[in-house]
């Protein structure tokens, strides 16, 4: 195991994050500012609580969720599109470096960077609205597993793309709707029968459900069948990264 | 010399169909300076980059160091440093993190004592915390020799490595491949430049259409292959060769104003003055007397055309 060659790829992607400190940091802060701004104070006028939760507090959990998928995605996506844009993919490859450890180390930093991403979001909200963590241990598991799969699917991405325009269509054509229509800011129980039975085709609904659980125990589905969800997800994209080692897939001709 | 690169019926066929490499058979010698020679197309890049692991072969064994390249490819990699033709560079990193970021790639740990040599040995330290993207194509390519250096390879590959280069910087760099060979390093290049073959290499190789169509030692080549000219500049140009001169084997050239023959030395002792009495007896007056012999260029150039 080349435990230094994937933590050279770590290193040098936590790097990029940091020297980019006010794009991937305040941005985030701002967007969040401005989620409280408009939903909290405009919306949460008229819907005051969901489920017995006050409405700003209620959409916490899915703030959260919508950055992690929308920054895990980027910055996976980017993190192995970059090298093959500029050609020092050839570095990677002709290095004593297995798949594994490849994807552990551009993988893993996303996750991480997009974990830090969730807490500041998190810290932020603090600010605005109280905010009430009933099962750490399962916010922190719903949090690890969606950052680690999203970012393998970032990945996929990111290998997938051959342009720039590639690389964005996926997180801003589905990824992004998704999350908006999987119940970030609503409860999906307050859609009529039809619309709900569509959103449980949603992935993103059970990632938000279950992560919402852990702060205030209220959910659309229930944590097991959410946890389920997430697995189903995370082993569809682990054997979509394993495919592409596999074969070389756009990455060896 | 055993050898540390021994390839058996490699063959490489892309999915679009063209065939880039046709059952090549080569061996490298451990510690010698082989020169892959051949025009664009012919295969060179593809070879190299199936040895380093970045192109999937599709028939055939590459072995180094007694290592296959599949099940051992982290012992093959180890031992290999790659300099490729493109300048293929991180251009935001500064030069040093970027020579220290391929050697932890390596899975070595931190050595600042090599890094310093290696840079200093390619005039880069004092660049070391500038940006790549500021330095100029030559000092590029030189980061790409630094990095391909940084974890200590017993093999350098060396795509093209005087592409785009000036006069200076190609004979530092020849002499950077002459102390990595003094150091027990082998180098494999490919090159365009004749020149750089001719200058630094034990043994060539000639590679056209994704065949190994000649290997030989550079000198056994020259020495086999080679041919030289004798040349008669003429104080007055001629409209035509006179047909006696003709018939002692000259050729007219250079507008003209030069009368060449060709010989070949191994089997031909030169009679001088028996060719020069038959210019005189043409009344034909010469200011000046060279000889020629062939260059590794016009040895490749006649292979290729075969």
């Amino acid at each position: 195991m080349n435990w230094r060659g994937a933590f050279a790829i770590f290193d040098y992607e936590m790097k990029r994050f940091f020297r980019t400190i006010t794009q991937s940091i305040i941005s985030p802060v701002i967007s969040t500012t401005l989620y409280f701004v408009v939903f909290g104070a405009a919306i949460g006028a008229r819907i005051t609580q969901i489920d017995g939760v006050a409405y700003g507090s209620y959409i916490v959990p899915g703030m959260i969720m919508l950055a992690l998928l929308g920054q895990s995605i980027a910055n996976a996506s980017f993190g192995i599109y970059f090298p093959r844009f500029s050609g020092t993919i050839y570095e990677y490859l002709s290095a004593p470096i297995s798949a594994f450890e490849m994807v552990l180390g551009f993988v893993g930093a996303a996750a991480v960077k997009s974990l830090l991403i969730g807490l500041i979001i998190l810290a932020t909200s603090y600010l605005f609205v109280p905010v009430t963590i009933m099962h750490p241990f399962w916010m922190i598991t719903f949090l690890v597993l969606t950052a680690i799969t999203f970012s393998m699917f970032g990945f996929i991405i990111g290998l997938w793309a051959d342009g720039f325009e590639k690389l964005q269509i996926i997180p801003i054509l589905i990824v992004t709707p998704l999350t908006f229509l999987g119940g970030s800011f609503y409860s999906i129980k307050v859609l009529p029968p039809f619309w709900q039975s569509v959103s449980y085709l949603n992935p993103v609904v059970y990632l938000i459900s279950g992560f919402r659980w852990s702060f205030y125990e209220v959910a659309d589905v229930s944590r097991d069948v959410a946890l389920g969800m997430t697995a189903v997800f995370m082993v569809l994209c682990l054997s979509g990264v394993w495919w592409i080692f596999q074969t070389g897939y756009r990455l060896k001709s | 010399m055993p050898p540390i690169i021994e390839i058996s019926g490699l063959s490489k066929t892309y999915k679009t169909g063209f065939s880039a490499l046709k059952n090549i058979n080569l061996t490298i010698d451990k510690g010698e300076i082989f020169a892959l020679l051949g025009p664009n197309g012919a295969g060179k890049t593809t070879l190299i980059s199936i040895i380093c692991g970045i192109v999937t072969k599709s028939t055939g064994t590459v072995m180094v160091d007694g290592q296959d390249i599949g099940p051992g490819y982290r012992k093959t990699r180890q031992m290999i440093g790659l300099v490729p033709q493109e300048l293929h560079l991180p251009i935001f990193e500064k030069v040093g993190d970027s020579v220290s970021f391929t050697r932890h790639l390596f899975g070595l740990p931190r050595n600042d004592a090599h890094i310093e040599k290696v840079l200093k040995q390619l005039s880069l330290w004092d660049k070391k915390e500038a940006k790549i993207l500021t330095l100029s194509g030559g000092m590029k390519r030189r980061v790409l020799i630094a990095k391909a250096l940084a974890h200590e390879p017993r093999v350098l590959f060396l795509d093209e490595p005087s592409a785009g280069v000036d006069v200076e910087l190609r004979k530092d760099m020849w002499n950077v491949v002459r102390d990595l060979r003094e150091a027990g390093v082998t180098i494999i290049l490919t090159t365009h430049y004749i020149e750089e073959a001719e200058e630094m290499a034990d043994r060539v190789g000639v590679i056209s259409k994704g065949e190994i169509i000649l290997v030989e030692d550079k000198k056994v080549l020259m020495e086999k292959m080679g041919q030289k000219q004798l040349n008669i500049i003429l104080e007055k140009p001629l409209e035509a060769l006179p047909q006696k001169l003709g018939a002692l084997g000259f050729a007219l050239n250079e507008g003209g104003s030069q009368l060449s023959y060709k010989y070949d030395s191994k089997r031909e002792k030169l009679d001088v003055a028996k060719l020069l009495a038959g210019v005189a007896r043409a009344k034909i007056s010469y200011s000046d007397i060279s000889t020629q012999q062939s260059s590794l260029e016009d040895i490749f150039l006649g292979l290729v055309k075969q």
